[in-house]
């Protein structure tokens, strides 16, 4: 199976891996910016977000996108797999007895797997908890008569170990985009002194606004307690 | 011993061309059926093999390093010498042929020195459409900068590393005919012997330093290319795996050895620290561009640099070359600084070196400047020394470097032994008594490059009905049993003493008695030292392991052996040389002011040394030098 | 001073290595580290035993041959230099140094510390080179190249090709390395036209030396001892998708 997936040479895979992972990030902007309808006071927060959940759900579009994401997630998975494989095969069964390389490279570049792994797990639990019920499961309706998809998050987002939870994930999911978005570059061969320079910047910029977005959600319904109407 | 220099017929700016206009070629269709083995993958060897391969020649390549990037052509700092006149301050051909037989105290051929002068030229142009990123101005073109012992710019450089750079350059060509099959490569492989058949060079032995295996190589021709013998000193700026002992069998063949005593002390080294020091780094003649070389006035001055005013600092170079001042040539300003040494004027804890102090420069031009052009010297030297030197004056000593001498060739390269060529550092040939900064990675490239892939054809020509040379041939067979016998003796002996500490002991008598000054009582009595040394070597060696593995121990104790024979060699050429001439300085024949005394009436001639067996003293023959174009002069620097 | 040194030890390719434990008295400051090692092995045989068998040469900082893992660090704790030029006064008194060789699966070891790392060599075989012929190379200045464009071409030109971005690579990539050269030649415009080319032909062989993948950590411009930047392997990504992108 692997070998079929394997594609050429790992410089195509990394190609891979960074276009996969830069559509992510673009996902992720998207995402953000739905979420943040959260914020809004309860009450219209319940019928736009509501609202805004539909219209994901129903247009074609956005289907076709959000195909395009699921295997984006999928192959940049497996590709991280069978890089990761390779590395292994590449650095031979006889390691450093003494080894100090962590002090020349930033932790969660060295860490992109694990943390990957962990946002993985997240996910399953992220979709298992809104988007599996939303789509397969039982969703009360809100006044304007859509599923009440903002119910469920307001009363998810009141237990403080999920908010913890949450908080933790985006945490790993900074870290993961953190060096990701940069890497992406790279690999993709933005060479240039400057113009990488300036990229190196923008992702930092954008790691540090989807972070904080993605966190301050969770942690503003559980002190707002904001009431979803009936 | 019949000396033949075979050079050609006219006038000395057209001797080349007449000869490439009429040397013998090899069709391409025969040249695919002749077989060339290089020895060596410097500058010299790689640019051989390369270009020789790109003609159709089947070459094997050797070398004992780990790989052709590694040979230690890759070292040379400074730059790369030639005529192109980019400055416009009146460089031509002839005025670079002029400097150097010059710089070389008229004790090389005219006809050799001028070749290569011509060539010069060429070379920058093929290095650049290799890649070789050399400096640029800000306009796009190339950059120069001025060496020793010249009066223009004409010194081609990249940093401080290139060397490294044209190196780079024939490595790439040389792995670019590797991946089209036209090379064989044999990286980690060392030559322990020559193979002559009926009176022709066919073949090397070479050792796998990897498996210690012995190989047989058969060839139509062998050309050495395995760079200078200055490790014989022990500490010099040379690899530590460099070694004579390639030329040095070759010699035992039958190939003569010629002016084995001008070997370069280079004066801006850093001194050494202490018993165990293995090397001595060398700093790039291009810091005399800018700083000053002086000793304090006073003997054994206690006081540190900085405290030591202007008024008592001695700047010997400037005070006795005023003219040239700190860019005298390497052999003046090594004994310059040997002298004051000597006499009590060093610095530092051993009171073994002089100050090179840039502190006038940074005043002049600002530190960025000074930054720019020498940074990664600078650093270098912090590195090793732990100081500073934009802040304190850089401590510098002579130190071995060069070998002018080595195998005698002829104009087209070839030794005595007919098929047996040497190129680059390896050969006596173009650069006299001494070699000016800059043109030592010049002649290995153009020996490389330019002038053997025509003067091997000349010999070729003659091979074509020769067929395959066969390793199965009884001389192969003998040739491999004189290695086995030495390696097998060499470990055999299980004494007290390492190589290293052989090499050690020989180095420093070759620096007291055949270094910078020589004296006719010094060389007598280092004859009979280094044959007590080498009674000893074979007596008291000790070598741990076997032949048949992986033993660095084993290739030192070859080499050293080797090393032990050449010294007495080059003893004898110091002392048969009743004269004073480039870096080759008796102090019987110095002039009142302490220059060289050079006897043109009695000594114009290349000494060249034939083998007499061991134990024998060796034969010297004469190459008379025959001066058609100018006329020897007292070179001087004043 | 006195320095503890844990060593590998590996008789031969085949045979199982191990760290094995030695100790030196009266080490001078001023001492290289290999000269340092030098001075171990003037013992060990006069004791009877093997020397420990390393990679070096110039002993200058130049040639590459020379490659320690030196307590946990390519080339050792100082950064932008190389095992020869690293001098004992970066250590301590009663320091235990770990000293290992270079480990990557495409550097197999030949003895001790000794490796093989001919895997560079076919690297640029596959076309680290320019496709000119001796002797029929234009006028060098016929091509004006711009002094910033020579002085970024040198920086990427000077790697010595000693292995510590492989060896300190969590991937055993090799992509310093290629990228340096891919990059050198890709900058001057005497290189461009087979740009494309030699970046296809020298990733397939990095590849199939069995290098690992760059993951873009950065620690081996770290560790490079000529301070080569991975911008280089930015180039060199971007001239390989070059080359997907025309092909025909």
């Amino acid at each position: 199976m692997f070998r079929k997936l394997s594609l050429p040479n790992s410089l195509t895979r990394k190609n891979l891996m960074a276009l996969t992972g830069l559509f992510l990030c673009f996902f992720l902007v998207i995402h953000l910016a739905g979420n943040l309808q959260l914020l809004l006071p309860a009450e219209r927060a319940q019928l736009q977000y509501n609202h805004y959940s539909e219209l994901l759900s129903h247009n074609i579009l956005i289907k076709i996108v959000s195909y395009v994401l699921y295997a984006s997630i999928i192959a940049h998975t497996i590709y991280a797999l069978v890089l990761t494989l390779r590395s292994r095969a590449a650095v031979g069964s006889q390691g450093y007895a003494y080894d100090r390389r962590g002090a020349v490279s930033p932790w969660y570049s060295r860490n992109m797997g694990i943390l990957g792994t962990l946002i993985f797990f997240f996910l399953v639990v992220h979709m298992a908890n809104f988007w599996y019920p939303y789509k397969f499961g039982e969703v009360p309706m809100d006044m304007a008569g859509r599923k009440d998809l903002y119910r469920v998050v307001v009363i998810a987002y009141r237990e403080w170990w999920y908010v913890a939870l949450y908080v933790v994930s985006m945490l790993v999911l900074g870290f993961h985009l953190l060096h990701g978005f940069y890497s992406a570059f790279q690999s993709l061969g933005l060479y240039h002194t400057k113009y990488g320079r300036w990229m190196n910047w923008a992702g930092r910029a954008y790691t540090l606004v989807i972070t904080a977005g993605f966190i301050l959600i969770p942690i503003w319904v559980f002190f707002t307690k904001p009431t979803p109407l009936p | 011993m019949k000396l033949d220099a075979k050079i050609p017929e006219g006038p000395l700016q057209e001797k080349w061309s007449r000869y490439k206009a009429t040397c013998r070629l090899v069709s391409p269709n025969n040249k695919k059926k002749l077989d060339i083995i290089v020895v060596g993958a410097g500058l010299a060897g790689s640019s051989a093999a390369a270009s020789l391969a790109e003609m159709g020649y089947r070459v094997k390549s050797f070398c004992f390093q780990d790989s052709p990037r590694r040979a230690h052509s890759v070292a040379a700092q400074g730059g790369v010498n030639a005529s192109k006149n980019y400055h416009n301050d009146g460089d031509s051909a002839f005025r670079m042929f002029y400097d150097t037989l010059k710089g070389g105290d008229f004790r090389a051929r005219e006809a050799n020195v001028y070749r290569l002068a011509e060539c010069s030229a060429n070379l920058i142009d093929q290095a650049v459409a290799q890649g070789v990123p050399f400096a640029r101005e800000y306009g796009g073109y190339l950059a120069n900068r001025s060496f020793g012992g010249v009066q223009v710019s004409r010194t081609f450089y990249a940093r401080g590393q290139t060397g490294q750079q044209l190196l780079l350059g024939a490595y790439s060509a040389l792995s670019r005919q590797v991946a089209e099959g036209n090379v064989q490569l044999f990286s980690r492989h060392e030559m322990l012997g020559l193979v002559v058949i009926d009176g022709k060079a066919r073949g090397i032995i070479a050792r796998n330093l990897d498996t210690g295996a012995i190989e047989r190589h058969a060839a139509h021709t062998v050309v050495l290319a395995t760079g200078g013998y200055g490790k014989i000193y022990y500490l010099s700026t040379l690899a530590m795996g460099c070694n004579g002992s390639a030329i040095w069998r070759a010699h035992k063949k039958g190939a003569g050895f010629a002016a084995a005593s001008w070997t370069q002390i280079h004066p801006t080294c850093l001194p050494q620290s202490g018993a165990y020091q293995s090397k001595l780094t060398l700093m790039s003649e291009s810091l005399r561009n800018d700083g000053r070389i002086w000793v304090p006035k006073k003997a054994n001055d206690p006081r540190p640099p900085g405290e030591i005013p202007e008024e008592e600092r001695d700047y010997y170079l400037e005070r006795r070359y005023p003219a040239f001042g700190n860019l005298a040539p390497r052999d003046i300003a090594s004994r310059a600084a040997k002298e004051r040494i000597d006499a009590g004027f060093g610095v530092g804890a051993q009171r073994n070196a002089v100050y090179l102090d840039f502190a006038h420069a940074i005043r002049e031009y600002g530190i960025e400047t000074i930054r720019e052009r020498y940074g990664n010297l600078f650093r270098m030297y912090e590195k090793i020394t732990g100081h500073n030197a934009y802040e304190r004056p850089m401590m510098i000593s002579p130190a071995a470097h060069f070998s002018m001498g080595g195998l005698w060739v002829d104009y087209e390269l070839m030794t005595t032994i007919p098929g047996l060529f040497a190129i680059g550092e390896c050969n006596f040939s173009d650069h006299g008594a001494n070699r000016l900064g800059a043109n030592s990675l010049l002649q290995a490239c153009v020996d490389g490059y330019f002038i053997l892939p025509y003067t091997i054809g000349n010999y070729l020509a003659g091979e074509l009905g020769t067929g395959k040379i066969s390793p199965e041939a009884p001389e192969f067979e003998t040739a491999e049993r004189e290695v086995r016998d030495q390696l097998g003796r060499l470990l055999t002996i299980q004494g007290n003493r390492t190589a290293t500490d052989y090499h050690k002991e020989l180095g420093a008598l070759l620096y007291d008695k055949c270094g910078v000054l020589r004296t006719r009582e010094g060389l007598r009595q280092a004859i009979d030292d280094i044959r007590a040394l080498r009674a000893d070597f074979w007596q008291n060696l000790k070598v741990p392991g076997g032949a048949e593995q992986v033993n660095s121990e084993l290739e030192k104790a070859g080499r050293v052996a080797d090393y032990l024979e050449l010294a007495e060699v080059m003893c004898y050429d110091a002392l048969t040389r009743e004269e004073s001439c480039g870096a080759h300085f008796r102090e019987e024949h110095q002039t009142a002011d302490g220059e060289a005394q050079r006897r043109d009436d009695q000594f114009q001639f290349v000494s060249v040394w034939a083998y007499a067996g061991p134990e024998e003293e060796p034969e010297l023959h004469r190459e008379g030098l025959v001066f058609e174009t100018i006329q020897p002069s007292v070179r001087s620097y004043k | 001073m006195k320095i503890q040194l844990k060593i590998w030890r590996q008789e031969n390719a085949r045979a199982q290595g191990r760290m094995v434990d030695y100790e030196l008295t009266d080490i001078n400051p001023e001492m290289s580290f290999l000269e340092m090692l030098d001075v171990l092995n003037e013992q060990l045989i006069q004791k009877g035993d093997m020397p420990v068998e390393f990679d070096h040469d110039c002993r200058e900082g130049i040639c590459g041959q020379c490659g320690l893992f030196i307590n946990g660090r390519a080339h050792g704790p100082q950064e932008a230099t190389t095992t020869c030029q690293l001098h004992m006064r970066h250590f301590k008194d009663g320091d235990t140094i770990y000293v290992e060789p270079f480990r990557s699966r495409a550097f197999p070891v030949i003895k001790d510390l000794r490796i093989d790392r001919s895997a560079f060599d076919r690297i640029i075989q596959a076309g680290g080179y320019i496709s000119t012929r001796t002797g029929d190379a234009p006028e060098a200045n016929a091509i004006p190249i711009g002094h910033d464009v020579a002085e970024a071409a040198f920086d990427a030109a000077a790697c010595i090709g000693c292995g510590a971005c492989v060896a300190t690579c969590k991937n055993a990539s090799a992509a310093l390395f290629t990228g340096a050269k891919v990059s050198h030649l890709a900058m001057l415009p005497q290189g461009q036209p087979e740009a494309a080319e030699r970046a296809r032909k020298m990733v397939a062989q990095m590849e199939a030396e069995g290098f690992g993948h760059c993951t873009n950590t950065g620690a081996c411009e770290v560790e490079c001892p000529q301070e080569i930047s991975i911008r280089h392997i930015a180039r060199m990504n971007f001239e390989y998708n070059r080359a997907g992108a025309l092909k025909k």
